[in-house]
Formats: structure tokens, sequence, C-alpha cells
């Protein structure tokens, strides 16, 4: 059974890659300006909430979760799995341009894997069933469970 | 003796946050899979149609609390676990976890692209956390 994605449903599986990674980016970025919360100093959870970087982060975060549903709602969750891991790329290289980190060689390699991986999955139908096992077609041809 | 008690402790908080994660992810799947389309429940009925029926699917409930259970066990976890090792420890064992459990759970039709992805991704994050 062959599941093609139309151009909206891909369009939501850009959004699970993007706005969980660019979320945590604006997060990470937000609690660094926050500075370190413990617990003599949980009222700066409370600042934190008027952070614009932190709010951001949380609206993407939110948008996350509504974006991964709808595409748990017509794909696989093994098909929809390497997007999300996509979002360890997303971060990678979010690091890299905006946050000036290093991107040592280990890291170039782990991103062609999961780009390798997205490749695998992208061009395979999104939704599959696996097939009834002979035991289970002998069942609905003798009648049981009717 | 020591060590070998404190990474049991470990991996035994490793297994439990995988664990979690990939309960709540096939949970909500499954809640998802028997809702149907999103996008056309939203288009018969709105959004708060389609909100009203996801927060009344008893199986998306379960992997929430499932994903929550996720969160806390995790921040117990970082209390005791190097992030670097919990990272992608987690995060591994979650993807395999997942295929297994779709194939099983969700009867998904795992085929070998499918189960290369999932090894790609688990080495993936395995080098990214270098």
């Amino acid at each position: 059974m062959k599941h093609r994605l139309t151009l909206l449903q891909y369009m939501i599986l850009v959004a699970v890659m993007l706005t969980a990674s660019v979320g945590d980016t604006l997060l990470s970025r937000g609690m660094a300006q926050v500075g370190a919360v413990d617990v003599h100093h949980l009222g700066l959870l409370w600042r934190a909430l008027f952070n614009p970087f932190v709010d951001a982060g949380i609206v993407l975060l939110i948008g996350f979760f509504a974006s991964y549903m709808t595409a748990l709602s017509w794909a696989d969750l093994t098909f929809v799995m390497p997007a999300t891991a996509f979002g360890y790329v997303v971060v990678a290289l979010l690091s890299r341009f905006w946050l000036h980190e290093q991107l040592s060689v280990y890291r170039c390699a782990g991103i062609a894997l999961i780009v390798c991986a997205v490749g695998f999955v992208a061009n395979g139908p999104s939704r599959t069933e696996r097939p009834p096992s002979h035991h289970e077609l002998d069942i609905m041809d003798s009648g049981a469970g009717r | 003796m020591a060590v070998h008690v404190g990474s049991l402790r470990a991996w035994s908080c490793i297994l439990v946050v995988a664990g979690m994660a990939i309960a709540g992810e096939c949970l909500v799947a499954a809640a998802m899979r028997g809702l149907g389309d999103l996008d056309v429940i939203r288009a018969k009925s709105g959004m708060p149609g389609a909100i009203k029926a996801v927060l009344s699917s008893p199986l998306f409930l379960a992997g929430a609390a499932c994903m929550a259970l996720n969160f806390f066990a995790m921040l117990f976890t970082l209390s005791i676990v190097d992030l670097s090792l919990a990272a992608p420890a987690t995060a591994s064992l979650t993807y395999i976890g997942n295929a297994i459990a779709a194939q099983i759970f969700l009867r998904e039709n795992v085929d070998q692209r499918r189960w290369l992805a999932a090894a790609f991704v688990c080495a993936g994050v395995f080098l990214l956390s270098k």
C-alpha cells in the first residue's frame, strides 16, 4: 500500500524538523541570558517567562507537538522518527552558524548519517500495515471472531 | 564493586527513561492512528473539534502521562548520570525501541530500509554527542 504525501503534509514534516530544534535553541539562548536556576533561586524561572527568547521557544515547542501529532495521524511512527532526528542536524547547524560553536569531524559524520537515514525513509510509503499472518488469515477464513 | 553498582544504577535509569519515551510515543501514535487524519477532522469540526478529539482519546492521555513521567525520569537520571552519556544513550535506545514497538504493537511494516534508517539515526546521534 503506497501513501504519497501532499505538499501540506511535507510542510508539516518540515515544521516537525524545524520547530523542535529552533525552539530548543531559543530556550537555550534565553536561559543563558536569564542565568543558572537552582533550588535557592527558583524565582528566576518566573523571570524566564518574560524573556522573549524563552517565550518564542515555548511557542515553537507547542507548535512542534501539534505538528508531530498531526504527522502521526497520517504517517507511521517509524516514518516520522527520522524527521524528528533531523532536528539534531538543524541544532548542530544553528549552533555552528548562530551560536558560533565549533563543529567537529565526528559531528559532521553524525549529520551525514542522519541525513542518509531521512533519505532512506523519505522515498518510501508514509503509512504501512503489516499483512496478516497465515494464522490470522485462517481465523478470518473460518469465520471465528465474527 | 561501587563502580559496578553505580553503572548498573545509571543504566537502569537510562533504560527507564527510554522505556517511558517508547511507551509514550507508541501510545500517542496509536491514538493518532485511531483518530484518523487530523487535517480532515480540523476541516470538518474546526480547531476546537480537533483538540477535543485528541484530548478525549484515552490512549493519547496515557501517552502524555508516559511522556510526563519520561521528563521527570530524565531529570532524575541527569542528577546521577552525565548529560554526555544520558542524552545519546536514551535517544539511541528510544529510536531502536520505537522501531521494535512499532512493528509489534502498531503493526507497522518496518522493512529493511526503516531498520537501516533507525540504525543510522542511532549512530548519528552518538557521533553528534561527541
